[in-house]
């Protein structure tokens, strides 16, 4: 199952040249993360088949859709793949269960039963659109939409799925409508599903692997906390630095406070509604943490945290400094200036504590 | 005497709804691939395309059918081709009269189909395409079906521009009673010949038939009215 994802596409567009080699996880979901114009949306396209890269390689395992070396290329309808595109493209002249079975149908003329995975109602159920089925497309709302985007592709038996910024037309309200499915998707899929967002949010939220793109160009590509706590990425990241964690739920306090465990320590946070033992991914920016050599027990920052520095490296304001620090095997990244570094005397391996002052729970 | 001119007035009214039949269903088979090629491609020799299929809007019917009569004629290159064909010589002909409203009414069909292919874009193809439908199943389960306003005016249009031709109709048809000569053409007779009342039955008829057919395309298809 986890066979991995092997990319490669040279494609130039006028001024801009989209040029990746990327090696993704067979499983879980890879984010494509940058601005817009950075090429992500693109790379998405070239993987579906949907632009043609001159200088391709494209491969799932050893299923190989692409490699320009040989001459081979598959269209986009003989691969084995699932897309959301960023505004819903249902069929406006089918309902919302014949949209859904548009795919499905194709498939089954065309591939052994092994390939289908899912069945409709199985789908429907999973992303709560089941209600929906005998409506027509126009009587949905912009969430719905997207969810039968999402079911319609999985019916379609794929063995990757492409999002391509498939919450960026909704409104706040309607991406956490949403988001809570996208979650259980990746609890419940066996296929690899390649994200592509320019929401640092959606990111942390969603993302195992992580990928950041600039000008066409793979700047990192990794594990999401490894790529996070790199110091040294380009400028155009370093403003929303920071680390995600994924604590448990310990216990809920009678002072309308949560605790959360992680492996570098606890962390409190505002009541939370999930039973004790439930995962949560918390995102903590370097911004939001305070270094000091000494633990600070007059103050009203609740969380603190000891760690070592591992290293520093300048950021995009010549008055601050980036500090990574080992949190019990945890990275974590705090933003302080330059004159507090030089002041605690910050080098690699001295032990101190990070005082965090905001911890973001995605949600 | 009142008879036979009755008789001749409904073969008339017979051949244009077969003439227009013919020529809306040809219409739809010839217009719809030029109309997607119009509308999907890149080629430098669009504009020429598209400018040839509009030339028939502005030029005089008397030209392209003083055209079609050269090429179709016994020494037209269309004309030795149908000779060597055992087909004979299509002007004057009711087959001769099909292929002159085809060329002639083309542009009426072309256009709404392709502003409506235009109208669909790109993104219902590629999805269809990422939910395994080859382009020609696409074409036809996405594309046309997403369409069919376009295809509704277009059918509309082309028929009724059939049925109010005249000029080509003289000039490639003649006016062969049973065989060319269509309700314009009686018109034209009636009035030359100054029977006005059966000349009244026949322009009222045409003009209660012209005015249903755009009601019907301007209600039932109100986004459409720019294909006019």
């Amino acid at each position: 199952m986890s066979a991995e994802i092997q990319a490669r596409f040279c494609l130039p567009r006028g001024d801009f040249r989209l040029e990746v080699d990327l090696c993704l996880p067979g499983h879980g979901i890879s984010a494509l993360f940058g601005h817009s114009g950075s090429g992500k949306t693109t790379c998405l396209r070239a993987m579906a088949g949907l632009e043609r890269a001159a200088q391709g390689y494209f491969a799932i395992g050893n299923e190989v859709w692409q490699d320009e070396a040989q001459g081979h290329f598959l269209p986009p309808h003989q691969r084995a793949l699932g897309m959301v595109f960023q505004e819903a493209s249902l069929f406006a002249h089918l309902s919302v269960r014949r949209n859904m079975e548009y795919g499905q149908k194709r498939v089954q003329t065309s591939a052994p039963a092994s390939e289908r995975r899912f069945a409709l109602p199985e789908v429907a159920e999973l992303l709560g659109i089941t209600h929906l089925l005998e409506r027509s497309t126009r009587q949905l709302s912009g969430g719905e939409r997207q969810r039968v985007a999402i079911a319609r592709a999985l019916l379609a038996a794929p063995k990757i799925l492409l999002l391509d910024e498939p919450l960026a037309a909704l409104d706040l309200k309607r991406k956490l409508e949403i988001l809570p499915y996208l979650e259980r998707l990746h609890g419940e899929l066996s296929i690899p599903v390649i994200y592509v967002s320019h929401s640092p949010d959606e990111v942390a939220r969603l993302a195992d692997h992580l990928v950041l793109l600039e000008q066409g160009q793979v700047v990192a590509s990794g594990p999401l906390n490894e790529v996070l706590s790199r110091i040294n990425l380009p400028a155009a990241f370093v403003d929303d630095a920071g680390v995600v964690i994924e604590a448990r739920i310990a216990e809920h306090e009678k002072d309308e406070l949560t605790r959360l465990e992680f492996t570098g320590g606890l962390i409190y946070v505002s009541r939370r509604q999930e039973p004790i033992g439930t995962l949560l991914r918390c995102r903590i920016h370097a911004r939001d943490v305070s270094l000091a050599l000494v633990p600070q027990v007059q103050s009203s920052i609740l969380n603190c945290v000891s760690g070592t520095v591992l290293d520093l490296a300048p950021t995009d304001t010549p008055g601050h400094v980036l500090v990574r620090l080992d949190v019990a095997g945890c990275p974590l990244l705090a933003r302080i200036t330059r004159r507090s570094a030089d002041k605690l005397g910050i080098r690699q391996g001295l032990a101190l504590w990070a005082q965090i002052k905001a911890v973001a729970l995605l949600d | 005497m009142e008879n036979a001119a009755y008789s001749q007035d409904l073969a008339a009214v017979w051949l244009t709804l077969k003439l227009a039949s013919i020529v809306t269903v040809l219409l739809l088979i010839v217009g719809t691939p030029i109309a997607w090629w119009l509308a999907r491609t890149r080629s430098a020799w669009k504009g020429v395309i598209g400018a040839v299929v509009a030339l028939p809007l502005v030029l005089p019917p008397t030209v392209l059918g003083f055209y079609l009569l050269v090429a179709m004629g016994p020494n037209g290159p269309v004309g030795q081709l149908t000779q060597s064909l055992g087909l004979g010589i299509l002007p004057f002909t009711f087959p001769g009269l099909v292929i002159a409203s085809v060329l002639y009414s083309l542009p009426f069909v072309v256009q709404p189909i392709q502003n409506a292919f235009e109208a669909i874009g790109e993104r219902p193809l590629e999805v269809a395409a990422t939910l395994r439908a080859s382009p020609w199943d696409a074409f036809w389960s996405v594309a046309v079906p997403l369409a069919r306003p376009g295809f509704l005016s277009g059918a509309i249009l082309g028929f009724a521009h059939t049925v109010g031709e005249f000029g080509i109709v003289l000039m490639i048809g003649g006016n062969i009673p049973g065989k060319t000569r269509v309700v314009s053409v009686q018109i034209y007779d009636h009035v030359e010949a100054l029977e006005y009342t059966q000349a009244h039955w026949l322009a009222g008829g045409m003009l209660l038939f012209s005015f249903s057919v755009l009601l019907a395309l301007y209600t039932l298809n109100p986004s459409r009215r720019k294909a006019l």
